[in-house]
C-alpha cells in the first residue's frame, strides 16, 4: 500500500544486465496528493527524530522521544543541558534546514517550469550568486555588527539580481524568453563570481573564514526570529504558487498551448517569477549558497511522482526539507568535532547524481 | 449574423506583411477550410481566431465581441485549437495531456472531478487514444500525439475547433475515423469547425465552404465548387492541375498534372 504511494512505477528487471524501468500511470487526485504529502511529511518528521540523537554529545533514542514527550507533559526527565542541546541547538537547525530545503526545491520546482529548461534553478539563473555578493560586501564593510545586517544585503543583493537578469534579457519589454533569461542568469552570475573573487582576494583572514563559509553554505548562524521569518516565508510563498500549479503544467506544454487554454502567460510568468526569487532570495540570504538542491531534487521527484505540479510541487518541498536536513546531519557529524559546510555535502551527492542521470539516458 | 467575423485584419511579424487587410465571415455549425501556398498565412489565421495573436490593426469577432474583449479563460471555453505539435519538455501521461483541455472549466485550486474524467473519457474513445491513455505522450508516435491533442481539443468542450494541419500524420483508417467524427459534431453539436490544410480534395469533399488564401489576401471564398477551379489554383500555385467532378457526390476533384 505505502509502496504504492512511493512507486507508483515498478522496476522490473529483465535481464542480468538491461534494466527497464517501466512506468505505471497513476491518476493525480486531492486524495493521492494529500495521501502522498502525509508519507512525506512523515519521512522529515522521521529524519528529524534521528537528527535529533544524533551529534558530537550523544544523546540516546528513547531519551530524546522523552524530552519530546516531556513538552506534552511538562515533566522534566532529562538534565537541563540535554534539553538545551536538543531544543535549543539542534531542533531550530534541523527545522532551518528543512525550510531552506524546502524553499530551495520549491524554487527549482518553479524555475524549471517557468522557463521550460530542467537545468534552471535559483542558483543557475544568478540569483544565488548576487545574495552572496551582497553578503560579502556587507561581510567587508563590518554590515554583520548589525542586527540582520548582512542577511538584508544578500536579500538586497537577490532582488538586485532578479532585476537586473529581468532587464538584460529583455523582461522589461514585454516578452519574458525562457533561454534568453537563462542566459542572462549565466552572463549574470559569472560576472558576480569575478566580483565575488575580487573581493576574496582584499579581504582579511579573519573575514575569508566567514565569507567561504557562506560561499559554502551554513546553516548554523540562523537566529530562532530570522528561522521564523523564513518558515512564515515559506508558508505564504507556498500557497501561493500552489495556485498556480495547473497554470504550470501548461506553461510547461508551451507558451501558445497555456495562452489558448485561457492563461494569460505573460502576466502569470511575471508574477510566478517574482514571487519565486522572493523566497530563494530569503532562504538563500540566510544559509548561503546551497547549490544542486534546486535541481536534484524536483528531477528525483519528477522521476518518481510523474510531472503533475499539484502532486509534484508538495513532494518536492517535503522532500527537499528531508534531503536537506539529512545532508546537514551528516554535515555535522562526519568530520566531528568540526563541521561541514552542508553546500560540500549536497554538491558531493549532486554531481555523481547528474553523471548517473547522464549515463542513464545515454543507454 | 456571423459566428466569426474578420474586418480588416492587417498582421506582419518582423520582416512580412502576413495578413493583408483581410475580411472573412464563418457561420455558426459550418465547416470551412483555409488553403493557400506555403507562407500565405493560414496558421496564422488560425493563431489570431483563437486570440493567441492579435491582429495588428482590424478586429476579429466571435459572438459580435471583440476577441480582445473576451477574458481569457472564456475565449478557451468557447474555442479550441489543435495545434501541429505539443512541446512538452517534461514527461506527461497521455490522458494527462488530454485533461488540460478541461483547464478552462476549473479552478485554481481544483482537481478533475467524475464529470471531468467522463469527458475526457469520451474524447478519448471519439479519438481512438484510450489504448494508450497510460502511455507517455512523447514516446507515441506522431499519428498518436495528433489524436491525443485532438481529444484534449474535444475536452474543452468547444463551440468552434481550429484544425492546423491535423490530418497530416493520421493513417488512412483515423483520417476517416476523424473526418467522420468531425461530421458528426457538426450535425449534432453544432460544432463550427475551421481546418487548415494542404490537401485541397481533402478541403473539397469535407468543407462547406473554402477561403483560399494568397500573399495574406483571401483570393477567392465560397462553396468548393466556386473556389476549386483549375484557374484559380494555376493562379494562386502556379501549378496546371485537372479539375473534374468526383461522380459520387459531385463535388469537384482535383488531379496535378505534371
Amino acid at each position: 500500500m505505502i509502496s504504492c504511494w512511493l512507486f507508483p512505477r515498478k522496476l522490473v528487471i529483465t535481464t542480468k544486465r538491461e534494466r527497464r524501468i517501466t512506468r505505471i500511470y497513476r491518476r493525480v487526485t486531492l486524495s493521492r496528493v494529500l495521501q502522498t504529502s502525509a508519507l512525506m511529511l512523515a519521512i522529515f518528521l522521521a529524519i528529524c527524530f534521528i537528527s535529533l540523537t544524533i551529534g558530537s554529545v550523544p544523546i540516546g533514542i528513547g531519551r530524546t522521544f522523552q524530552s519530546l514527550l516531556d513538552v506534552l507533559t511538562g515533566g522534566h526527565s532529562l538534565s537541563s543541558q540535554e534539553n538545551l542541546i536538543i531544543f535549543s541547538v539542534r531542533l531550530p537547525r534541523i527545522i532551518f534546514a528543512g525550510i531552506v530545503g524546502a524553499s530551495l526545491s520549491l524554487g527549482g520546482v518553479v524555475f524549471q517550469a517557468l522557463l521550460r529548461n530542467p537545468l534552471a534553478d535559483p542558483y543557475v539563473l544568478g540569483i544565488s550568486g548576487g545574495s552572496a555578493l551582497g553578503a560579502i560586501i556587507g561581510i567587508l564593510i563590518g554590515a554583520s555588527s548589525f542586527y540582520l545586517g548582512v542577511p538584508l544585503l544578500a536579500f538586497v543583493g537577490a532582488l538586485a539580481t532578479v532585476f537586473l537578469v529581468f532587464i538584460v534579457s529583455g523582461g522589461n519589454r514585454g516578452a519574458l524568453h525562457d533561454n534568453s533569461l537563462l542566459l542572462s542568469g549565466v552572463v549574470v552570475n559569472a560576472f558576480f563570481s569575478a566580483a565575488i573573487l575580487f573581493f576574496l582576494s582584499i579581504a582579511n583572514s579573519m573575514e575569508l573564514h566567514s565569507i567561504t563559509f557562506w560561499l559554502m553554505g551554513d546553516l548554523s548562524r540562523a537566529s530562532v526570529q530570522e528561522i521564523g521569518v523564513a518558515a512564515v516565508c515559506l508558508l505564504i510563498v507556498f500557497v501561493l504558487l500552489y495556485r498556480q500549479a495547473l497554470q504550470l503544467n501548461l506553461i510547461v506544454q508551451g507558451e501558445e498551448t497555456a495562452l489558448q487554454m485561457g492563461i494569460n502567460v505573460e502576466r502569470s510568468r511575471q508574477w510566478i517569477l517574482i514571487v519565486t526569487s522572493l523566497i530563494t532570495a530569503v532562504a538563500v540570504s540566510l544559509s548561503g549558497i546551497i547549490g544542486f538542491v534546486g535541481i536534484m531534487v524536483p528531477h528525483m521527484m519528477r522521476l518518481v511522482f510523474g510531472s503533475d505540479h499539484r502532486l509534484l510541487m508538495p513532494v518536492s518541498v517535503l522532500f527537499g526539507a528531508s534531503f536537506l536536513a539529512a545532508a546537514d546531519t551528516v554535515a555535522r557529524v562526519i568530520v566531528a568535532p568540526a563541521e561541514l559546510p552542508v553546500g560540500v555535502i549536497t554538491a558531493l551527492c549532486g554531481a555523481p547524481y547528474f553523471i548517473f542521470l547522464l549515463k542513464r539516458k545515454g543507454n | 449574423m456571423s459566428l466569426i467575423c474578420g474586418r480588416n485584419i492587417n498582421f506582419s511579424y518582423t520582416g512580412g506583411l502576413i495578413l493583408d487587410d483581410l475580411s472573412f465571415a464563418i457561420d455558426e455549425a459550418q465547416v470551412v477550410a483555409i488553403i493557400g501556398p506555403n507562407g500565405s498565412g493560414k496558421t496564422t489565421l488560425l493563431k489570431i481566431i483563437n486570440g493567441i495573436l492579435n491582429p495588428a490593426s482590424g478586429s476579429i469577432l466571435i459572438e459580435n465581441k471583440d476577441t480582445r474583449q473576451w477574458s481569457r479563460r472564456e475565449l478557451a471555453k468557447a474555442v479550441a485549437i489543435v495545434p501541429q505539435e505539443n512541446l512538452s519538455i517534461f514527461p506527461f501521461y497521455a490522458e494527462e495531456i488530454v485533461l488540460m483541455g478541461r483547464f478552462p472549466h476549473l479552478g485554481n485550486y481544483s482537481f478533475e472531478d467524475k464529470k471531468d474524467y467522463r469527458i475526457v473519457h469520451e474524447a478519448m474513445e471519439k479519438t481512438d487514444t484510450l489504448a494508450f491513455a497510460a502511455r507517455r505522450y512523447d514516446e507515441l508516435s506522431a499519428g498518436e500525439r495528433q489524436r491525443v491533442l485532438i481529444a484534449r481539443a474535444l475536452a474543452q468542450e468547444p463551440k468552434i475547433l481550429l484544425l492546423d494541419e491535423s490530418t497530416a500524420f493520421l493513417d488512412l483508417k483515423h483520417q476517416a475515423q476523424f473526418l467522420s467524427l468531425l461530421r458528426q459534431l457538426n450535425k449534432e453539436q453544432k460544432l463550427t469547425v475551421v481546418f487548415v490544410t494542404h490537401d485541397i480534395n481533402l478541403a473539397s469533399q469535407h468543407a462547406d465552404r473554402i477561403i483560399l488564401l494568397y500573399c495574406g489576401k483571401n483570393y477567392a471564398i465560397g462553396s468548393p465548387a466556386e473556389v476549386i477551379t483549375a484557374d484559380n489554383i494555376k493562379e494562386v500555385y502556379d501549378v496546371d492541375v485537372l479539375v473534374d467532378q468526383n461522380p459520387q457526390n459531385g463535388l469537384p476533384r482535383m488531379t496535378l498534372l505534371t
